[in-house]
């Protein structure tokens, strides 16, 4: 078995998905005859057809928009964003009507759809193309909110979604697209989308983290452990509807947590965590929690970049405050 | 147009070519980053049209594809250059890069990364150039793409409807990143598209500067007395891919080689040779003299230029003295 990419993975995942589920369909700019911009979508048409991986116009709204239209009728949209910057023109029929179909119509349809972006930074590049504003997205009822961190979790999760009868949100951070590899066995297998993944066992801290932030963090957590500190590694993946179940859990064993994201601090989805955490677990806690996020502010240019996102010098500072605490 | 001025606009066609050929290496060699998008082979509709409009008076917004409309609209070169080398000293003090050159100085109102968003922006632009009662316009340079968003449409209607003052230059190259226009747009003549919108329009070749300033001049004048904005349309072509990841595999070379041809510097080269104004070894000269300028000075002074400062990340968001209990301290 050879191992892949994450880009490769949900390759995989589409091809899957499209070859047993014949109502799935492909719809974004370039997708098509191009294979996307990030070649997500590479060698679909040719095996699919034109009507069933279909090259959009430039015209976001309409994207988010018929997609909604069509999974009304039990068709599975997997509709593409270049970037997550991109999905703003379309924001309004994601907010206004795909995470409402369900409700308005109190059940009687739903709203299969699954909006794809690829997420966060790590390529150089400012504001839209480096954007991280899931707590945007996680804010909507009616939505669900998934970010994969894994090649393995990439094919699982998309597939998941695809089945799942909700609107999907479904943020590629595209830093990891080529970073590591894996064996990921076709079998059609989906993950959960309601769990959280403990990617590493430690019972002196938690770190909760996701997307690209998975690989600053589990190098922290290598640090510590050098240093005897054993930290527990958990990847939210799903980030609404939030399994804090597992976080808790976590909690009460350990009684430190960091929350790491790359998203803006201010109502940040560490934000929603932390509340919950303090909510629920208050008493198990031996220290006050700790966010390391990306600063309020617009992601800059290029070597900026590196100082906007949390580091793993970053990680290990508050790691640091949590365990010094008395 | 008199020869000295002949000449002058030949030399800023090279300049604008040889000022991206230069970028593209900067950022083979890592110096610039992100993303890149190349106006090779359109210069003579940005330098064409701003040729005819009063630059620093009027406002000019454009997309991604954006550093030679900042130039021509009076942006400093150097600026541009250390705005893509990322540095304090760049237009956008080395935070926006190439998609999101600004200079509000010359009222050079910006690239965009988002295609179609700076629609209705220009026609705010016009409306408040109106309010004001000034003679500026504004002029909104955007692709064949832009036009398939729905503030395209949007801001037609309004600008029609309230007689704004903005000229819409559309930019056609026949491609949206890698999808040729027969494939997103039913009515491939852009400017048909608008007279629905009882907007005034037309359509000319993009290539030849002499073509593009008379087009140009006409429309300007007629959205600066006061008859409401124009469309014009130039047909045009991109040499390079959409961006520096693209392998161009979704066109021939057949059609690139047809459009090198009609390169808007050698069409313009050989009708000033013909008439004996320019000699070819002016030109060379003038090429050397462009070179060492655009390296020995422009490199250089983006080479040399500091970075910004991590301490000023948090700036410019919402006022120049930042709180620091809510921007969240610096480190790294
Ligand atoms: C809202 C939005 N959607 C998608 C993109 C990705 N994108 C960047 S440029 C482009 C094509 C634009 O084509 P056109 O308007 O013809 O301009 P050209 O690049 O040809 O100059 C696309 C799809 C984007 N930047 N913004
Ligand atoms: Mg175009």
């Amino acid at each position: 078995m050879s191992e892949i990419t994450i880009a490769e993975a949900l390759n995989q995942a589409l091809n899957h998905e499209m070859a047993i589920d014949e109502n799935v369909v492909v719809m974004g700019e370039d997708v098509g005859v191009n294979g996307g911009v990030f070649r997500i979508t590479k060698g679909l048409q040719e095996r699919y057809g034109a009507e069933r991986v279909m090259d959009t116009p430039l015209s976001e709204t309409m994207i988010s928009g018929m997609s909604i239209g069509m999974a009304a009728q039990g068709l599975k949209p997997v509709a593409e964003f270049q970037f997550m910057g991109f999905i703003y023109p379309g924001f309004d029929q994601i907010i206004s009507h795909a995470s409402r179909l369900r409700n308005r119509t109190r059940g009687r349809l739903t709203c299969p759809v699954v909006y794809r972006a690829p997420y966060g930074s790590g390529i150089h590049a400012p504001e839209h193309h480096s954007e991280s504003t899931e707590a945007l997205f996680a804010h909507i009822p009616g939505l669900r909110v998934v970010i994969p961190s894994s090649p393995a979790r990439a094919y699982g999760l998309l597939l998941a979604s695809i089945r799942d009868p909700d609107p999907v949100v479904f943020l590629e951070p595209k830093r990891l697209y080529r970073m590591m590899k894996q064996d990921v066995p076709d079998n059609g297998e989906a993950l959960p989308l309601d769990q959280c993944f403990v990617l590493r066992e430690g019972k002196d801290v938690t770190l909760v983290t996701w997307g690209a932030m998975i690989h600053e963090t589990r190098q922290a957590a290598e640090t510590l452990e050098a240093e005897g500190i054993e930290a527990e590694v958990i990847d939210v993946a799903t980030i609404k509807p939030l399994d804090i179940e597992t976080i808790l859990k976590s909690v009460q064993k350990t009684g430190r947590c960091v929350v790491i994201h790359e998203a803006a601090r201010t109502c940040g989805v560490g934000a929603e965590i932390v509340a919950q955490i303090s909510e629920k677990g208050l008493m198990d806690l031996l220290a006050p929690m700790q966010r390391v996020t990306g600063y309020d502010t617009i992601m800059p240019y290029n070597k900026l970049e590196k100082h906007y996102m949390p580091s793993v010098g970053r990680i290990l500072l508050a790691v640091k405050t949590v365990m010094e605490y008395v | 147009m008199n020869p000295s001025d002949q000449k002058r606009l030949f030399r800023e066609l090279i300049f604008y070519r040889r000022f991206e050929d230069r970028t593209y290496e900067a950022y083979m060699e890592r110096k610039v980053g992100g993303f890149l998008h190349l106006y090779s082979g359109q210069e003579a509709v940005a330098t064409g049209v701003l040729e005819k409009a009063r630059c620093g008076h009027d406002y000019v917004i454009t997309g991604y594809r954006d550093h030679v409309h900042a130039m021509k609209a009076g942006a400093s070169p150097k600026e541009v250059m250390a705005e893509l080398y990322g540095k304090e000293t760049g237009s956008s003090k080395g935070r926006g890069g190439s998609m999101h050159i600004f200079d509000p100085t010359v009222n050079f109102m910006g690239g965009y990364a988002l295609v179609g968003q700076p629609f209705p922006l220009a026609a705010g632009l016009a409306m408040g150039a109106k309010m004001k009662g000034t003679d500026q316009i504004a002029i909104c340079f955007l692709g064949d793409g832009a036009n398939n968003q729905g503030t395209f449409h949007e801001t037609l209607n309004m600008a029609s409807l309230w007689n704004l003052p903005v000229l819409f230059v559309c930019e056609n190259n026949l491609y949206a990143i890698g999808t040729v226009i027969h494939r997103s747009t039913v009515v491939q003549d852009q400017y048909k598209r608008v007279s629905g919108y009882g907007i005034e329009s037309s359509q000319h070749d993009g290539q030849d500067i002499d073509v593009v300033m008379e087009a140009a001049e006409k429309a300007i004048d007629h959205v600066r007395s006061g008859k409401g904005p124009y469309f014009i349309e130039f047909m045009t072509y991109r040499y390079r891919g959409h961006s520096m990841s693209d392998s161009k595999s979704y066109r021939s070379k057949e059609e690139e080689a047809e459009w090198i041809n009609r390169d808007p510097i050698l069409i313009y080269g050989n009708r000033l040779k013909e008439a004996g104004i320019l000699s070819e070894k002016e030109i060379k000269k003038m090429e050397t003299a462009i070179d060492e300028e655009i390296e020995n000075e422009i490199i250089k002074f983006a080479e040399e230029s500091p970075e910004p400062k991590v301490e000023d990340l948090s700036k410019y968001v919402l006022d120049d003295n930042p709180d620091p209990r809510w921007i969240g301290p610096l480190q790294s």
